[in-house]
């Protein structure tokens, strides 16, 4: 079926066309000039970072319609969740937004952590920073890669954003043996304490990060394509963002001042010194900026962690590995990811394994608005409108 | 001026692409397989079993306890109990595994058996080139191939394989000093059940022992 | 932020006909939670959005839980007369406990920095009677999520504007995320390599004095 929409038989009830839906240009007498092309773009494409499909009503070159499809990567994560012990969900978390397993790790830990009570000592908390922000660090410099290669830009720019990213991944896997699968928090704590040689290696690496990011801004901010192609391009209000409950460097790109790490103040963020950064518009390129000034700040955070980490335990000594039931209970508990906020929801019924066990995916709940961004435009930029939302499909399907 | 942050740009290109010649940080890459990049100390692969001595069956730590099949997040991990016992690495009589498989293409590396295994016995491995044209048998490990010497540990790990060789001997000074405690307690009443217990205990055998793997060749 | 009963007590005299409960949680960081009827439910979080002490404009996650059936047990002691004594006589008393799909909101405000407010709706059954009140016309944020409840608990979402299966397949039967959901046998278009490989693996194994089977 060349739509994929299939109306929702039977009991479903469905209200009014949405507002926002574009009628095709009409001439005089009311007959449409020319013909409605439909198109399905995905989930074989490579510009769609993963297996997602939009169906795309096309005017000539311009969208008037668009529906994303999803599911193709559907695995029932939480179903999966659901039937396995609290610590064997960990790995899992992993496999959400494979680019951040870290904060993946983090979020599921610190509900987990809400739910049984568990404090994490003073190294710990150190140590989930600085792997936090070296996750962000490295999810926006390849978002970035990503972006600009959907302009057009093929290879190099992404080839220097990888080079970066590889020196972090070794960074993760020097610690927990993993690139990008680091399975690397516990409930109370952290799995491998870090060594100094690491830290010392990490030091370097951030400070000369700096050096990177001047670079890549010389080479990118100012291009006369990327200013082309971005500015102006699918802004978003600042009502609309928030009543889509849309979270991260998208919210704040249209100019909301809503980061977690300043209102829930979740570990130990409040210790650190760092501006969160503004968009004014919520268009392509404040999008992009708010990343880039956001990876500033990280750095900033990481000089800060790397300089005050003091030694210590890294594991609660009342966390019990084999065996954990935790207290019936519900929880909601929530970070913010390199992509917007992550929250788990977990449900106990004091059994070994979760009753419900759900996840708010950031980058599912920021393509609410895809269509709204792009109606009107044409269809090389709905490219780029994708990849600055930022969606990783392990975690957009689930 | 139109056009002067793309030759800006192209000036970024041309110092990476000049830079990559003389500068490490601007070509990290290696020519695999040729040249290989040596495997960090913490990283993981697929499991493997660890066993002391020379031979795999008799000093096999696994106790099979199943603790590691039950967590396993996947569930890849087969087991079956012995009947019979054998005594462990601290001298106690223990069942073992008869059927120890890992099936790593369900496997994901994930190293939570490694964790919640009580008796230092399976640890990851940090091989990974295990292509094989039989998708089937050929990923499924089974004890003779999952079992490696602990020199093979402690040549992979070697920092692990010291903590996890101070905890055994911790463990094994702790069950003697047990074991001479109870046997001096017990060395009058236990006279003649001993020699009742010795004569139950010959006929039972363990099975003939798998020769030893050899430590795996780079291929 | 106010407290639970302040909020529940303001909106009992904003609107009148709401049937509000606050439910407990006991685990000790957790939020307790408004259950609302799913009548005046869309009013209740019409006036959360709206009022201008909560402000309650973004909604962050939406959730569906699914309660089967469920017998409770208790003992009780009744009173007897047994042979012309009155004794107390223990007694096990059996109470089915309906079914139902719940639905989670947690609100939080943006503009005042607070939250959550935990909203629970609940259907009235789990077979026939599954329909809630769609929440999406006060937030967007709600659509993809609720489409995702009724996709993977077959919980109606009435006034929602786009409501079809999302993470499925269209013509996909069943929901799976409910708790008596059982997969059928052909589930994966190939049977797993883990369980031929088990199989095989069986087979090489004859000695075994008996396979004992995997829970």
């Amino acid at each position: 079926m060349l739509s994929g929409r299939a109306e929702s038989g039977g009991e479903a009830v469905i209200a009014a066309q949405k507002p926002f839906e574009v009628t095709p240009k009409l001439d005089e007498s009311g007959t449409p000039i020319g013909e409605l092309l439909e198109i399905s773009m995905g989930p074989h494409h490579p510009s769609t970072h993963g297996v997602f499909r939009m169906d795309v009503t096309l005017d000539g070159e311009t969208v008037v319609k668009l529906k994303p499809v999803f599911g193709y990567l559907h695995r029932n994560h939480e179903k999966i969740g659901e039937n396995i012990s609290y610590l064997a969900t960990m790995p899992y978390t992993d496999r959400l937004d494979y680019f951040c397993s870290m904060t993946n790790n983090w979020a599921y830990a610190l509900t987990i952590e809400k739910l049984a009570g568990l404090a994490v000592p003073e190294r710990a908390e150190y140590i989930r920073v600085i792997m936090a922000e070296l996750t962000r660090l490295q999810n926006h410099t390849s978002l970035i890669g990503f972006f600009v290669q959907d302009m057009g830009a093929l290879g190099t720019p992404m080839m220097y954003a990888f080079r970066e990213r590889e020196k972090i991944l070794d960074l993760f896997e020097e610690v927990s043996g993993a690139r990008m699968m680091c399975n690397y928090m516990r409930f109370g704590g952290v799995r491998v304490d870090v060594s100094d040689a690491w830290l010392a290696q990490t030091k370097k690496i951030v400070g000369d990060y700096g050096k990177f990011l001047d670079e890549f801004e010389v080479f990118l901010n100012e291009n006369e394509i990327l200013l082309a192609r971005t500015q102006g391009v699918a802004p978003i209000s600042k009502e609309q963002a928030i009543n889509a409950s849309i979270t991260g460097p998208l919210l704040r790109a249209a100019g909301v001042n809503y980061d977690l790490r300043k209102v829930d103040k979740y570990g130990i963020y409040s210790r650190f010194e760092f501006k969160v950064p503004l968009g004014e518009t919520g268009d392509l390129y404040d999008r992009y900026m708010v990343r880039v000034l956001e990876m500033r700040e990280s750095i900033k955070i990481l000089n800060q962690a790397l300089a005050g980490i003091p030694a210590g335990p890294i594991m609660d000594a009342k966390a019990k590995l084999r065996g954990f039931r935790p207290k019936a209970g519900e929880v909601y508990g929530r970070i913010e990811s390199p992509k917007g906020e992550l929250g788990f929801y977990v449900i106990s019924d004091g059994g070994p394994s979760p009753y419900r066990y759900r996840i708010r995916p950031p980058s599912y709940i920021n393509l609410t608005t895809l269509e709204d961004m792009c109606l009107g435009r044409k269809v090389a930029d709905v490219i780029v409108i994708l990849g600055s939302v930022d969606i990783v499909l392990g975690e957009v399907d689930r | 001026m139109l056009g002067e942050q793309i030759i800006k740009g192209m000036a970024v290109t041309a110092k990476n692409f000049f830079g990559s010649y003389v500068s490490k940080d601007r070509l990290t890459t290696v020519q695999y397989p040729e040249e290989r990049l040596t495997p960090k100390e913490n990283t993981r692969q697929f499991p493997f079993l660890v066993f002391d001595g020379d031979d795999a069956e008799k000093g096999l730590r696994c106790v099979a306890c199943q603790i590691c099949e039950k967590e396993c997040p996947p569930q890849c991990i087969y087991i079956v109990k012995s009947k019979d016992k054998k005594p462990d690495y601290k001298g106690q009589m223990q069942v073992y595994p008869v059927t120890f498989d890992i099936d790593i293409s369900v496997c994901m590396s994930c190293s939570i058996c490694v964790e919640v295994c009580p008796f230092e016995s399976i640890k990851m491995n940090n091989e990974f080139e295990l292509s094989t044209d039989d998708r089937f048998k050929g990923l499924l490990l089974t004890k003779k191939e999952l079992a490696k010497p602990n020199s093979y540990y402690q040549q992979i790990h070697p920092q692990d394989a010291k903590d996890s060789d101070a905890v055994i001997a911790a463990e094994k000074v702790k069950a003697e000093a047990k074991a001479k405690a109870a046997a001096e307690a017990k060395a009058k009443a236990d006279a003649e059940a001993k020699a009742k217990a010795a004569a139950a205990a010959a006929p039972v055998g363990t099975p003939p022992a798998n020769p030893p793997t050899p430590p795996p060749a780079a291929k | 932020m106010e407290t639970l009963e302040q909020i529940k007590s303001r909106l009992e005299a904003a609107l009148p006909s709401a049937k509000i409960e606050i439910l407990a949680n006991e685990c000790a960081a957790g939020e307790r939670s408004l259950l609302v009827d799913a009548a005046s439910g869309f009013a209740v979080a019409k006036f959360l959005r709206d009022d201008a002490q909560l402000m309650l404009d973004y909604c962050s996650n939406v959730t569906g839980v699914d309660w089967p059936d469920k017998e409770l047990t208790e003992k009780i002691k009744v009173k007897q007369v047994v042979d012309g004594v009155e004794k107390e006589v223990e007694e096990v008393k059996k109470t089915l406990r309906p079914g139902c799909l719940e639905v989670v909101f947690h609100l939080y405000s943006m503009t005042l920095k607070h939250g959550p407010v935990v909203l629970r709706m609940r259907t009235e059954n789990r077979a026939d009677k599954t329909h809630l009140p769609s929440l999406t016309p006060l937030w967007r944020g709600a659509e993809f999520q609720e489409r995702e409840i009724y996709d993977l608990y077959g919980v109606i979402f009435d006034g929602h504007p786009d409501l079809r299966r999302i993470l499925m397949w269209d013509g996909f039967e069943g929901y799976p995320m409910r708790k008596d959901y059982v997969a059928p046998d052909d589930y994966e278009y190939e049977p797993t390599p883990h369980d031929e490989v088990l199989e095989a693996a069986k087979k090489c194994y004859p000695a075994e004095p008996k396979v004992e089977v995997k829970p």
